[in-house]
């Protein structure tokens, strides 16, 4: 029962679709939270748009909404499900803007409903630039010289008054959206116009600028009776300047000695105490290296990504804590889950170092800027843990799977002193590197300090790594070198490279030596009490303290790393479902995986958990220990199937599908024979190597052809070519890094795309629904608005697919999930893609059918039969309701990105629209999806020749509504000539007013631009596209998206929405069952 | 230099040796204090005890003026990595050098966290450092076992009394504050003097008859080393001051003494308390603090007449006694430590507690 029993039913408000600045550990927040509410009898509601998440799950809340998250959604639901409480401080900020929102409009008073978890006022306090600067005056908290402005006059002359160079921070907005640093007036003008766009009160304020600061946080707990506990410290390696989602972050800080530890520490809790905040908090200071001075920089009144990184750094759960904290417990009636012995009322203590360090996506946004600064750009993270920085840090770099090992993996030995000297001033993604190639050419710490402002320890440490290369190239491998090596967190394979040595060699070498991997337990203590929880790390040359345990059958579950574009949220609630199905068929499961933002990797999930990179030989030291009986690939995307060879040369069974199978499903050769063989048609191409073969065959093929390297996910590197210099390219790109796998070109074909998932028992097969894109081919399936049930295709058509897709799985002798791709021109089906795997789709199609698809899939891996378990083998009926599950972007955080869709993925998240008709459905996805339509009414067309003719249709719609259309000279000819009414702009070079000032200009609701195929986009376009996306204007840039927007737009209104509660209306019939 | 720590149980850590190469024979204790490492070894309640850091980056911002005492009073010092490129800016050199300096012997490079488990399980051990490579085992144990720290508080506590002044806030009517150095940390008399209080320091084993007739304002019973129980001569001393009319407040060992010169009973506790994040409550208002503490022995709550004293503060890990309340006498003591240092300054309220007591607020 909570404390407070007035409160009896909750509503949970969830943070949307994964974007940058938003991303998992609002998923492991909520889940945490909504579980911890349920353990004391409270009736959760809950409510996110994102279909993905383990939240929205029949398991974790009583009443689940799979719903826009907009103010008008919020009080509909509100009135429908009558909860007495809502808890806004764990779906991030933008669950906390809806929050004040109700609470600023009255809805909240007038219903009677109370925030629970921090209130209003404390909120505003910490939230409102103004109040909050007054707050910390009050206390005497030093903030850096600033002033709220909403005026780029304002601002200019505040910044003259202070100083260049300045920070700005636009208020209330995600992830510092459209903020920066401007070093100069022009520079100001750009960026403050940007930020008071972007915020949501048109505020942004300006900053003296404390770069080159030490940036340090604590997370802080207070319960409502003023206890305050700090959980932990984190020190940015990066100094003050880069966005700490951008930073590499140690905790706990490493370079502060006591008394400035407890300063700070001091400051954090009076700050709290101050605020008046009930449950969790990040509190963000700068810290001048030369003296006691400090600013607070920022407070966040919720739990955060760094919370997130905060628990599973420490093993402490803020957000089960918060959540009894907002039910009036105190912290000391809280009981550690951790060591089940002491209280949740104290402070953990570390006795390892961790190391978080940012995934970022310029592997997706090739002609993006890789400057880091105050503006959030990473898609998620990985977090290690190790006894000593060097090997956090290694084992961090190799857990971002981004082909880096070592400090070697980037070579800048081609550049010269002064350049490499210049680099090392600008924040990249790939410092790091240059640090390592300014050491090994004997650049001193003190110098390399002057230019990075990192501190002299944390370079001494890289030089330390530096130092064991140059060790390891000069010196006979010898079992102390080794020992220390290992250590150090060296990998095998970098060891036997500089030893001049095979890999096997180094490990055969470790073996004879009993030179092993050991693991120590997280435990929040130090030791200092037994605890009781199974989460481990590895350390070289200690004892081991991870038992393996007996008895039951063992399965090791291989988690999905970093979230990134491509490989998202969805393979974490894959990897979780089947862990807790594994568990429900009497297995012990053993998770590893690196991620510190998800569900996966909190403490209680698994049987035992190793927080892991998700290499071959860090694999392999876990499977030595554990011997598990089999392990499970199939769930966590690309990044366990390509683990799969690995496990099969340990020994460790593979459950499911066998790995020769999974190669033949990525093997054209092998695929193809199949497919013959089946008599099933693909679009025709072949394999390549090079450039000039990929030449030969695209003429052949005729163009447009499609490129692609093999073994990849979400299309990386997959584009469409029109011409032999765009092959040239692609290629080039491709081959950026090292390929183990041929490339692909394969003839373009343009229809309609179709998706399906299925479980495959190895005879019968489970088709849960079939799934259609909105968009032609050529968009990436991930980019693409999915709608189920298909609604375009012909019955025969779906009998087809249902044959081809039993037909390969029997072929390939799938056991467990398939992910089939096809495209449909006329009635002609063509597979254009296998993935022998689960996919992105598993969970929002589970949660619309109420068909267990994980579950289902782990039975029949035990050997369970899907006739024997209840089901009808086949294609399912078609459920009620439709399902749109749309694409979310975050294009406006990433400078210079390219937003037009193709077929290499973009988008970092989705949600999803589900309603009794599909434009009702289809006007949810995109209100999710944050396309809020209309304000001015007026509109931009500009489209590519092909297309015209559709968009003079779609135009004629737009007026229709009431828009004014603004085109560019040849689409505007082209509505004219169709007759329908289009005001010609200037294009970017034709001069003022042009395209651009509208944009600018704040006049546009939604801008229509579809670019030419290939590599010859304008830069006129380009620039049209960024400059919208950055004033917040909807751009869409496939002409079927915009079709399906208008339909939506005529057929639904905001007001009249049909909320749907998935945990009574669609999950109980199947899902309570499995689970 | 390799080095050895061998412990009363025969468990032997090979390790490198840093600081002083000399073999020492000490009570193994571990501390979980995340920052604060010079905090530690110069507080003269370590005096006898080699201190085991738990987090395992000990040094890296090298040697700052944050020192409790004169002197480094750890005999031993236990770590698992040692940094020898500090970094701060008020660095001023190596912890290892501070160690070589003050003559204190240490091993690096062991599994210090299996070191604490072993502490943990069987309780706190006596145990040698030594780079002594040909050392005799079993003649090794029969020493460790019959080693003992005594007369700890003799070691530590000033030769002769000496005042410190109350600084730039004093004035014509500061408070006058006796401390009784059973092994003070300075940062008890800077919490007083940053208070404007002027302060009197009393060596251990001065009479009461003496500090009584300086009447100062209140009087403070100091932390320090060693089994309280062994502390006779000053128990009755304690005895005196509690019979006076003196506002009195004691910290770690001085609460301990207090308790025993009423009667109540001390114990040794398996592997004590030592780091800064222990949560006590204040039996008053139901507050929880975070605490500062470094204790090996505890007061037993039950053996204290309740007419005497009333538990002021508990421990909320394990319900020990953490503070008590003396009845109808102005006098408090507290098992933590308030003046922080390292660690947790939340409990720094208890020095405006007793400022105010001294007013007769």
């Amino acid at each position: 029962m909570p404390k407070k029993n007035e409160i009896k039913k909750v509503l949970v408000i969830g943070s949307g679709p994964i974007v940058i600045g938003q991303a998992a550990e609002f998923d492991y927040a909520g889940t945490q939270a909504c579980r911890s509410l349920k353990e004391e009898g409270v009736e959760v509601v809950l409510l996110n748009s994102n279909p993905a998440t383990i939240m929205t799950d029949s398991n974790i809340a009583d009443h689940v909404y799979i719903e826009p998250l907009t103010a008008e959604v919020i009080e509909q639901l509100i009135l429908k499900e009558k909860p007495d409480s809502v808890l806004p401080t764990l779906g991030g900020q933008a669950a906390l803007n809806l929050a004040m929102e109700l609470h600023d409009n009255g809805f909240l008073r007038e219903h009677g409903v109370r925030l629970i978890g921090t209130t209003a006022e404390t909120i505003k306090k910490a939230e409102d630039r103004q109040e909050f600067k007054q707050t910390m005056e009050k206390i005497g908290e030093p903030c850096a010289a600033s002033m709220v402005v909403e005026s780029i006059e304002e601002g200019l002359l505040f910044a003259g008054k202070i100083g260049y160079p300045v920070v700005l921070r636009p208020a209330y907005t995600l992830g510092g959206s459209g903020g920066g640093i401007a070093y100069n007036q022009t520079q100001m003008i750009e960026i403050l116009g940007n930020g008071l766009r972007l915020s949501r009160v048109g505020q942004v304020l300006v900053e003296r600028c404390i770069a080159g600061w030490k940036e340090i946080e604590y997370e802080v707990m207070r319960d409502g009776r003023g206890n305050c506990i700090t959980v932990c410290n984190m020190e940015n390696l990066d100094p003050v300047g880069v966005h700490t989602g951008d930073s590499i972050v140690v905790a706990p800080s490493q370079t502060l000695g006591d008394k400035e530890y407890q300063m700070l520490r001091s400051a954090a809790l009076n700050i709290i105490s101050e605020l008046q905040i009930t449950g969790g908090c990040n509190v963000q200071f700068a810290l001048n290296p030369e003296s006691f001075e400090y600013c607070v920089i920022e407070v966040n009144p919720r739990v955060s990504r760094s919370s997130a990184l905060a628990s599973k750094a420490t093993g402490y759960p803020i957000a089960k804590v918060a959540a009894k904290i907002a039910l009036g417990y105190t912290l000391d009636e809280i009981r550690n889950a951790v060591t089940e012995k002491t209280c949740a009322c104290f402070e953990p203590m570390l006795d390892y170092c961790v190391v978080k360090i940012p995934r970022l996506p310029f592997d997706k946004f090739i002609s993006a800027k890789h400057t880091l600064t105050t503006q959030m750009k990473a898609t998620g993270e990985v977090m290690s843990i190790c006894d000593n920085f060097e090997g956090a840090l290694m084992k961090a770099l190799r857990s971002l799977e981004q082909h880096v090992d070592s400090l070697m993996s980037y070579d800048y030995s081609c550049l010269m002193k002064e350049e490499l000297l210049e680099k090392l001033q600008k924040v990249d993604d790939r410092r790091l590197w240059k640090i390592a190639e300014a050491i090994r050419r004997g650049v001193s710490y003190e110098a390399i300090h002057e230019l990075t402002k990192i501190d002299i320890w944390f370079i001494d440490k890289i030089a330390r790594l530096v130092k064991m290369e140059q060790t390891l190239k000069r010196k006979p491998l010898e079992e102390d070198l080794l020992r220390e090596a290992k250590r150090m967190e060296f990998p095998d394979r970098v060891i036997a490279a500089l030893a001049g040595t095979e890999e096997q060699a180094v490990r055969d070498m470790r073996r004879a030596l009993g030179i092993t991997a050991s693991y120590k337990m997280v435990d929040t203590c130090a030791a200092e009490f037994e605890a009781k929880t199974p989460y481990y790390y590895s350390v070289y040359g200690s004892e081991n303290e991870a038992e393996r345990t007996e008895g039951k059958k063992k399965v090791l579950v291989l988690g999905s790393g970093p979230i990134r574009i491509g490989q998202g949220i969805e393979f974490d609630f894959c990897s979780v479902h089947c862990t807790w199905a594994f568990e429900k068929e009497g297995y012990e499961t053993i998770i590893i995986n690196n991620n510190p933002e998800t569900v996966s990797t909190d403490f209680d999930i698994a049987d035992k958990l190793y927080f892991e990179p998700l290499t071959p030989e860090d694999v392999e030291s876990v499977a030595d220990l554990e011997k598990p009986d089999a392990a499970v690939v199939q769930f966590g995307g690309q990044t366990a199937i390509k683990l799969t060879e690995a496990l099969m040369k340990m020994g460790v069974p593979i459950l499911g599908t066998s790995a020769e199978n999974v190669d033949a499903a990525e093997d054209r050769k092998l695929f193809d024979e199949i497919l013959s063989r089946c008599k099933i048609p693909r679009p025709s191409g072949g394999t390549v190597y090079t450039a000039g073969e990929a030449k030969e065959v695209a003429q052949k093929l005729g163009y447009p052809v499609l490129v692609r390297p093999s073994y990849v996910l979400g299309g990386q590197g997959m584009q469409i070519a029109v011409s032999d210099s765009d092959v040239d390219k692609f290629i080039g790109i491709i081959n950026r890094t090292e390929q183990d796998h041929p490339i692909l070109v394969d003839k373009y074909l343009q229809g309609k795309e179709i998706e399906v998932d299925a479980v495959c028992d190895g005879e019968d097969i489970l088709i849960p629904g079939i799934m259609e894109h909105i968009e032609r081919a050529g968009i990436h399936s991930g980019d693409s608005v999915s709608v189920y049930p298909a609604r375009s295709i012909s019955g025969q058509t779906k009998r087809t697919i249902e044959e081809y897709t039993g037909k390969l799985a029997r072929a390939l002798h799938i056991v467990g999930l398939i992910n089939i791709q096809f495209i449909v021109c006329g009635e002609e089906v063509y597979v254009i893609e296998v993935n022998p795997r689960s996919s992105r789709t598993v969970p929002y199609i589970s949660k619309v059918t109420g068909i267990p698809i994980v579950p289902l899939a782990v039975k029949v891996m035990n050997g369970k039969k899907l006739k024997r378990l209840g089901y009808t083998p086949g294609l399912q009926p078609e459920a009620d309701y439709f399902a749109v599950k749309m694409p979310v972007f975050s294009f406006e955080k990433i400078r210079g990105a390219e937003i037009s869709l193709g077929p290499e993925m973009k988008s970092t998240g989705e949600c999803l629209g589900l309603a009794k008709s599909f434009e009702e459905a289809l006007y949810k996805a995109f209100l999710g999806a944050g396309i809020r339509l209309p304000r001015n009414k007026n509109m931009i067309i500009s489209v590519r020749e092909e297309d015209k003719e559709e968009a003079a249709e779609i135009g004629r719609r737009f007026l229709k509504i009431g828009y004014k259309i603004y085109a560019t000279k040849g689409t505007a000819r082209a509505l004219k000539e169709a007759g329908v009414e289009a005001e010609e702009v200037n294009k970017i070079e034709e001069g003022s007013p042009n395209l651009l000032d509208l944009i600018l200009g704040h006049k546009i609701d939604l801008v229509i631009d579809t670019p030419r195929r290939g590599t010859e986009h304008s830069k006129d376009g380009f620039l049209i596209r960024r400059s919208a996306v950055e004033t917040g204007v909807n751009v869409l840039t496939a002409i079927d998206t915009a079709k399906a927007l208008i339909g939506s737009l005529e057929n639904a209104d905001q007001k009249n929405l049909t909320l749907v509660d998935i945990a009574q209306e669609i999950y109980c019939e199947n899902e309570n069952e499995m689970l | 230099m390799k080095a050895y720590l061998i412990l009363e149980d025969g468990t032997v850590f090979v390790g490198t040796s840093i600081g002083s190469g000399k073999s020492v024979m000490a009570e193994i204790v571990f501390n979980t204090s995340m920052t604060g490492y010079l905090e530690v070894l110069t507080d003269p309640s370590y005096a006898g005890q080699a201190v085991v850091m738990t987090y395992p980056l000990i040094g890296n911002y090298g040697v700052t003026p944050d020192m409790e005492s004169e002197r480094g009073w750890a005999k031993g010092y236990i770590v698992r990595e040692l940094a020898d490129t500090p970094s701060n800016f008020r660095c001023e050199g190596a912890v290892q050098e501070f160690l070589r300096q003050q003559d204190i012997a240490g091993i690096a490079g062991i599994d210090t966290r299996s070191l604490t488990k072993r502490l943990r399980d069987k309780g706190i051990m006596n145990g040698m450092i030594t780079t002594d490579p040909s050392y005799d085992l079993e003649k090794v144990i029969s020493d460790l076992k019959k080693y003992k720290i005594t007369d700890a508080v003799g070691q530590v506590t000033c030769a002769g009394k000496y005042v410190v002044p109350a600084g730039t806030l004093a004035s014509k009517d500061s408070l006058r504050v006796a401390l009784l150095d059973l092994g003070e940390k300075r940062n008890i008399i800077r919490s007083l003097v940053k208070r404007g209080c002027e302060v009197t320091v009393y060596p251990a084993y001065s009479p009461a008859e003496e500090i009584l007739t300086d009447k100062p304002d209140g009087i403070m019973l100091s932390n320090g080393p060693g089994d309280p129980k062994e502390c006779t001569g000053i128990i009755r001393e304690i005895r005196k001051l509690y019979a006076g009319k003196i506002p009195v407040f004691a910290i770690c060992l001085g609460h301990q003494l207090m308790a025993l010169a009423n009667g109540a009973r001390t114990y040794k506790l398996k592997y004590g308390h030592r780091g800064g994040n222990h949560p006590v409550k204040d039996m008053e208002d139901g507050r929880v603090y975070i605490t500062s503490q470094n204790h090996g022995y505890a007061v037993d709550t039950q053996s204290m007449a309740p007419s005497v004293a009333k538990e002021a503060f508990v421990n909320v890990n394990d319900g020990t006694n953490e503070g008590f309340r003396y009845i109808g006498k102005n006098i408090f003591t507290v098992q933590f430590h308030p003046e922080a240092s390292p660690g947790p300054m939340d409990t720094g309220y208890l020095f405006d507690r007793f400022i105010d007591m001294m007013r007769g607020e």
